[in-house]
């Protein structure tokens, strides 16, 4: 029988440079710049080419190794309409205790490559490795312009990495950034979970794509022994909505927004629960922001806009305005992306048409649990 | 807003250090915060100054409580070459390519000060990632986060500690004002 090695979780902008314009007005104050701030290195620096990562199995045709598993969230995030592909590898002999589905642990060593394509073309790939003392490498590579290798970022991301038309364009996101959304709940990897791989996926997602051949789910990963201590129950995770549209819209916010807005992270104390737990029958989202007054306006926002949600106003609905913005102290989500989702909005401004306040409020307590 | 505020800027930029806000000290971690943000210039930005007859000098009745809602700015400043950026004679505005922005309240008034829904583990992951409570909007300009992020946990837990406690001043700080088309 073979040996399967399960590891506890050890602990729980503008168009302008800004940074380069900040750096100049601090050097005038006559302080020091220091670079973007990053917390403590981990033990581990990124190599310096992506193909040394492990991602190929031959670096010259780019072929990646088969023995790495591709896999697509039903929900995927709005990155300014990139190609997404996505592949996770767990050491030999190891698998995911998933004893807690809303925060799987992933062994040491454990290791997740998305690849970002615009126009046909790669421009960025970001990587994540578990290390050997439970904390998460982070780095992300910039591919060349022929497509043939990719480098490593410097820390502080790369501004202008594809132009998106109007002035915009794509940004490598820096190590700060990456941290802002992956480490805002209990587990540093997102879009890899038992809701997001649900063999029973919602053909209403915004964006989302037919499980592609040999990619896996929840179902595989569980008959492959690769995720262990997953609840019998909840093997086909499902989002519990009144209607399609409602629930294409929830699994829009738990995939694009529920990082952020969650019960566990930095942000609980906002209140607002976008994140959808996959063995629940509740989305924290109707107690927390349909119907519910807005904590704090953001600069820039409509006075008309009292509610996160008002039912059946999508336009003087705060979260409808903030998703449909990107001026950068308005905009959500904050970061990662530059153009609106128009898709999306359009769903979300369908479902806050429909939205029916008083039936579908559920209660919540002061830790954003379904009572 | 013209040529010879940025010079005005520059002179404000000369006043000496500012004096220690009058302590209410109670434990050595406050007390290690409020030389922090003493020695780390937060007063420089966040407490307006006042001209008197020894010229600008820091308004320690309003003592890190930003931009004086009093003071209204309208729009940004326009420049001739080759200035980037200008600053209100409180030094508490700035104008430049992002617009203008405010020093915030950093005071525990609960009505106005900018830390009021702020938790420690918010305003230390705020100067980390240079973001709102740590994953929101962007910090603009010209506030220093990139270093002062560089400090230990333990050092702003304890410059988080002195600004829960430093006196409450309401003062509503405007938002910031997006560029000039």
């Amino acid at each position: 029988m073979r040996r399967i090695i399960v590891h506890r979780k050890v602990s729980g902008s503008p168009r302008v440079p800004l940074a380069a314009l900040s750096a100049a007005l601090i050097l005038a104050a006559g302080l020091v710049a220091a670079g973007e701030a990053v917390p403590p290195a981990a033990a581990l620096k990124p190599p310096l080419r992506l193909e040394d990562t492990g991602l190929y199995a031959d670096a010259a045709t780019l072929a990646v190794d088969p023995r790495h598993l591709a896999f697509s969230p039903q929900y995927p995030l709005w990155t300014d309409g990139a190609a997404k592909r996505r592949w996770i590898s767990l050491p030999p002999g190891t698998a995911i205790d998933g004893s807690d589905p809303e925060a799987w642990v992933f062994p040491v060593g454990t290791r997740l490559w998305k690849e970002f394509s615009f126009a046909g073309r790669p421009i960025e790939t970001r990587y994540l490795e578990r290390l050997a003392d439970g904390r998460w490498l982070y780095a992300a590579y910039a591919w060349s312009a022929d497509g043939r290798e990719a480098r490593l970022v410097s820390e502080r991301g790369q501004r202008g990495a594809f132009p998106l038309g109007n002035g915009r364009s794509h940004t490598i996101p820096g190590i700060s950034d990456c941290k802002a959304c992956h480490q805002g709940g209990r587990s540093d990897v997102l879009g890899f979970s038992a809701l997001q791989l649900s063999p029973d996926r919602d053909p209403g997602a915004v964006h989302g794509e037919p499980r592609r051949f040999a990619e896996v789910d929840l179902k595989e990963l569980i008959a492959r022994g690769l995720l262990v201590g997953h609840p019998p129950s909840h093997e086909a995770p499902r989002i519990a909505a009144a209607s399609a549209t409602e629930r294409a819209a929830l699994g829009y916010l738990h995939g694009n927004c529920g990082h952020c807005h969650n019960a566990a992270g930095p942000l609980r104390t906002v209140g607002l629960y976008l994140r959808y737990e996959a063995g629940s029958n509740v989305a924290p989202a109707l107690a927390s922001a349909v119907a519910h007054p807005v904590k704090r306006p953001a600069p820039g926002q409509s006075p008309e806009a009292l509610m996160r949600i008002e039912p059946g106003h999508p336009d003087r609905s705060a979260l409808i305005e903030r998703a449909a913005s990107r001026y950068p102290a308005l905009q959500m989500p904050p970061l990662g992306t530059e153009l609106i989702d128009e898709e999306a909005l359009a769903l979300l401004r369908r479902w806050v048409a429909e939205a029916e306040a008083p039936r579908q409020k559920a209660q919540l307590n002061e830790k954003g649990q379904i009572r | 807003m013209n040529g010879p505020l940025p010079l005005l800027v520059a002179a404000a930029l000369l006043v000496p250090a500012v004096s220690l806000a009058q302590g209410t000290a109670t434990s050595e971690q406050v007390r290690r915060g409020e030389y922090l943000v003493t020695i780390g210039s937060c007063h420089d930005c966040h407490t307006p100054l006042k001209t008197g007859p020894a010229g600008p000098e820091p308004d320690m009745s309003r003592a890190l409580s930003g931009h004086p809602q009093d003071l209204p700015v309208k729009a940004p400043a326009r420049l001739p070459e080759p200035w980037m950026a200008a600053a209100s004679a409180t030094l508490t505005a700035w104008s430049g390519p992002w617009g203008v922005s405010f020093a915030a309240n950093l005071t525990p008034d609960p009505e106005t000060g900018v830390l009021r829904d702020f938790t420690e583990e918010q305003f230390i992951q705020t100067l980390r990632t240079g973001r709102h409570q740590g994953q929101g909007r962007p910090i603009l300009p010209p506030m220093p986060w990139p270093f002062i992020g560089r400090m230990t946990d333990e050092d702003l837990k304890a410059v988080f500690a002195y600004l829960r406690q430093v006196p409450a001043v309401r003062n509503k700080v405007p938002d910031p004002l997006p560029p000039a088309p």
